[in-house]
């Protein structure tokens, strides 16, 4: 029963040292017509054995499919220390560090991955992680308006190609502040950014701009020109990217002459699975001049009073529990789980490791595009080099032919109809180092197939 | 005292790696199409350590840290009950950690089944009617519901409603979240009994007032007696009423928050549902809503028609306040939320609010009958309560954070210490259902115990801990000579 451990013997013993005669009683404060007259929603109790059952059949029934799905989330190999390490008991049901003495483990793993995000965005310094990727691009917007003491206007210039999903949650999270996103449009022929697009805020009030490298589209964009555009204009840079990315990509930190501002992004390819879209983790670096802007845990090395090295949570004079109204967030967690397990992948992968995997992913999609697009009726969207994501054009809707390819056991990409009709039928695909040779050719010769049975538009 | 566990990257030996876990090299022409000034120039500063060190290692860094798993952990306001493994073990059977969450609902009928279900389960214990999963922690529930708040206003054209009543006991992050959602913040006091200053609430009442966010039972402890008249009052105002649900485990299957008058109100599956607080996340903060915030909820939302399972989403809802996190927020938080309160069932939840309460107020009396002070002695105990050490305080000079440092020495984690801010020097206790009352004996002896000792020997207290990894921290050197992250060189 619900995990409580009492007897029939303490029961009474307890009820007597309070001095009433029934649990009940305790309730006697809440006026009687309050309590509850109904839970008929909540089904009956089912036991470990059985709910073991339920989940696995409900599992089963979902399967594994050959997946080319990118679009945010990544599927890459998790080394099985990671979470054999991440779920145990110490760090699994552990809370916040607030104790500082009682958590040195949880401490000093954060500043071992603050130390990690700062050296793989070339940064100095990172809090304790965000929620998401999404919502820490939604804070990095709100810190640069704090940051950005030059700029009026709260204006953050958005390309088309950032995620789709971080507009949207930039948009929720930050519109009550008076916050103005605008739009910049993406080159319809190499599908990036141009520097055209920026021509029309030349000379205006702008507080920041936000680059996302590789873009939503898997392209990499002219990150050196946009930075310098807009330092030349006091407006700050906010870098989006991806860690497997930075293996092999140049860090935010060293972008045009200056590097970027503040560095975000989604950390599930660190070590954290699918899992439907969460719990994963976002990051957040950015240089030490705005350390006192940034929201979220931040983890200190300091001494204790033996003058030993020791770990605590610190800067807290910027959060909501010493500021209340004035603090920089709401946010009082950070994901602590998922960085456990981004914390000791990063070990295990090393910087090694860690470009291997990037120069994988991106060798496997170039093979993925290069056989993807010799079928007839597929081409690539944009032209020039991806990451390990890409853009195909497709002669016929794209919903039949995911849909026909599913049926073969295949996750053929994302359908971009729904964020980019301009594109017409498009399909946003990845491929990454778990994908062989053999998987790619299920995936060519399955779409040749599934074409031939959706009829041309 | 141990040894100190070295930064990992203190183990680092250049060519040293955990290679078996790296893909193949490939070749150079793989990456010729690579733009050159695109390309990072050195590698970055990760350690090199193989898989065995790198075990080992956060092992021992575990092993540093008290859990529930490990020690009874009675922190006020974060309910830190038992996390069940089967919990852990059914959300992470293989098909739910490789599913994308971008994959088509066909290809997720069983999870979309669960986290659909958990919204009919969480409906009925809050007594709402409207769910929301999305948002991943409570500070982000908080955030939903009160942006649905402003947006149930401007939709009716009442565009005034700006203020947001929090009384002065609140978790911080409620008056944050106010400022947040572009709200200003009007803060009342509590009365000497705990309950809402209802004259102070009449007071800040009016066109201006979007809404008010209450905990109920509050963070002092106990139960709201005023929540109806208060209900009443906002309710006339034209506000609306916020349930913060941190304090939700006290009160489970025996009073609704949706009964008591409010309109919204968040959820920590992280404390009353038993999801892991992880060292500080994940967590998710699921949103409860009455009929009027319906169509403002966060997307996404899982929906049924007939048989079959599927996402919400904008043309469903198109007055939603949006898109809280990149996809479904935590899905993998939920899951284990949903496995919980299978394993409760109907009647479990009621035990939960039950024996939560039970053993608080058994913890009070005995800690009240060893001779320490309840900070509302005539109030019943919630799940938690507030012992104020005021007079070891000003008799011996030892303070609630001596108790709290002393506390771990002998194998407890400490209380909530100061917070409420105006309770002075108190630790809030929280001790939940799942603790034995064997357990909650032996905190009272090592009270007692620490209380004899500030009495004896009060040094021995003020200068605890003694025997953790490390001695009190110097948090003014941490905020003023930062060292955020590991350098080779020396440090600052």
């Amino acid at each position: 029963m619900a995990f409580i451990p009492h007897t029939a013997a303490d029961v009474a013993a307890m009820l007597g040292t309070i001095g009433v005669a029934r649990i009940e009683d305790l309730f006697d404060e809440i006026p009687p017509h309050l309590r509850v007259r109904s839970l008929a929603g909540v089904p009956e109790a089912l036991t470990e054995m059985e709910v073991g059952r339920l989940m696995s059949e409900r599992a089963r029934n979902d399967g594994v499919a050959l997946s080319f799905l990118g679009g945010g989330a990544y599927e890459h190999h998790i080394p099985a220390a990671v979470w054999a390490i991440t779920t145990r008991g110490e760090f699994y049901s552990a809370y916040t560090p607030y104790q500082a003495e009682a958590s040195q483990g949880t401490l000093q793993l954060i500043y071992e991955f603050q130390t990690m995000m700062a050296a793989l965005t070339g940064m100095e310094v990172a809090n304790a992680s965000m929620y998401d990727g999404a919502s820490a691009a939604a804070e990095a917007a709100l810190m640069a308006v704090r940051a950005n003491r030059r700029s009026k206007s709260a204006r953050i210039l958005v390309p088309r190609t950032l995620h789709p999903h971080y507009q949207r949650v930039a948009l929720t999270t930050a519109a009550n502040q008076g916050l103005k996103f605008e739009p910049l449009p993406y080159g319809s022929e190499d599908g990036v950014t141009r520097a055209d697009a920026l021509a029309p805020y030349e000379g205006q009030d702008v507080t920041a701009l936000m680059i996302q490298q590789p873009n939503f589209f898997g392209r990499l964009e002219a990150v050196d020109a946009l930075t310098d555009w807009a330092h030349a204009r006091a407006i700050l840079v906010i870098a989006v990217v991806n860690p497997t990315a930075l293996g092999l990509l140049k860090p935010p930190g060293e972008w045009g002459t200056r590097g970027a501002d503040i560095a975000v992004g989604e950390g599930q390819p660190l070590g954290v699975p699918l899992s439907s879209g969460g719990p994963y983790f976002g990051f957040m670096t950015t240089r030490m001049e705005y350390v006192r802007q940034m929201p979220g845990r931040i983890v200190g090395r300091t001494l204790d009073t033996a003058g030993k090295d020791g770990f605590t949570l610190t800067l807290q004079a910027r959060e909501q529990h010493i500021r209340r109204a004035r603090a920089t967030s709401n946010i009082c967690t950070n994901q602590g789980l998922a960085v456990t397990a981004a914390t000791i992948y990063l070990s295990l992968l090393g910087p090694q490791g860690l470009r291997r995997t990037a120069a994988a992913a991106h060798a496997r999609t170039r093979e993925l595009v290069a056989a993807l697009t010799r079928v007839p009726g597929v081409r690539s969207a944009f032209a020039g080099p991806c990451f390990h994501e890409a853009v195909l054009r497709l002669d016929r809707p794209a919903g039949p032919v995911l849909e026909a390819l599913r049926t073969r056991g295949i996750l053929g990409g994302l359908d971009l109809a729904g964020y980019y009709p301009e594109l017409g039928d498009a399909l946003l695909v990845c491929a990454t180092e778990t994908k062989t040779g053999a998987d790619i050719e299920r995936y060519r010769s399955a779409l040749g197939e599934a074409l031939q049975g959706v009829r041309a538009a | 005292m141990s040894v100190r566990e070295p930064v990992i990257f203190e183990y680092s030996r250049a060519g040293r790696g955990a290679h078996d876990q790296w893909p193949a090299q490939v070749p150079a022409a793989a990456l010729d199409d690579l733009p050159a000034e695109l390309l990072r120039k050195r590698l970055p500063t990760l350690p090199e350590v193989g898989e065995l060190e790198t075990v080992r290692h956060f092992t021992r860094l575990s092993q540093l840290n008290f859990s529930i798993d490990t020690h009874f952990y009675p922190l006020g306001s974060c309910t830190m009950k038992y996390n069940p493994k089967a919990c852990n073990q059914y959300a992470m059977l293989p098909e739910f950690l490789a599913r994308h969450p971008l994959a088509p609902e066909s290809q997720g009928q069983g999870l979309l089944a669960c986290l659909y279900e958990l919204q009919e389960m969480l409906k009925a214990v809050s007594g709402m009617d409207g769910v929301a999963l999305s948002p991943m922690a409570g500070a982000q529930g908080e955030f939903a519901g009160v942006a649905m708040i402003r947006a149930y206003h401007r939709a009716r054209g009442d565009l005034a409603r700006n203020e947001i009543i929090v009384p002065e006991a609140a978790h911080g992050t409620n008056p944050a979240t106010a400022t947040m959602c572009g709200c200003v913040v009007r803060e009342i006091p509590v009365d000497a009994e705990g309950d809402v200053d209802l004259e102070a609430l009449e007071a800040v009442l009016g066109p201006q007032t979007a809404g008010i966010m209450l905990t109920n039972p509050s963070t002092l402890g106990v139960f709201e007696r005023h929540i109806a008249e208060v209900a009443r009052m906002v309710h006339d105002a034209g506000g609306l009423l916020y349930y913060d649900g941190a304090n939700l485990n006290a009160i489970l299957g025996m009073v609704r928050p949706g009964d008591m008058g409010f309109d919204v109100i968040h959820m920590n599956l992280h404390k009353t549902f038993s999801t892991p607080h992880g060292g500080g996340g994940p967590g998710a903060g699921a949103v409860g809503v009455g009929t009027r915030l319906l169509p403002f909820l966060p997307i996404p939302i899982v929906g049924k028609e007939g048989e079959r399972y599927r996402w919400l989403t904008e043309s469903d809802l198109p007055q939603s306040i949006g898109r809280l996190s990149a996809f479904m927020g935590n899905a993998g938080v939920l899951l284990r939320a949903y496995i919980y309160m299978r394993m409760l069932g109907r009647e479990g939840m009621r035990q939960v609010g039950e024996y939560a309460t039970l053993n608080a107020n058994y913890l009070l009396k005995r800690l009240q009958d060893a001779g320490f002070d309840a900070a509302y002695p005539r109030r019943r105990a919630s799940h938690e309560f507030i012992v104020t050490l005021k007079r070891q305080a000003r008799e011996l000079n030892v303070t609630a954070m001596d108790f709290a440092k002393r506390l771990l020495d002998y194998g407890f984690h400490a209380p909530t210490t100061y917070f409420p801010l105006l309770v002075p020097e108190c630790l809030l206790i929280e001790p939940t259902e799942t603790e034995t009352r064997d357990t909650l004996d032996a905190f009272v002896a090592a009270m007692v115990q620490i209380q004899k000792e500030a009495q004896e020997e009060p040094a021995r207290v003020t200068s605890a801990p003694h025997t953790m990894p490390v001695r009190r921290l110097d948090d003014v050197r941490a905020a003023r000579q930062l060292d955020l992250t590991w350098k080779p060189t020396a440090r600052p």
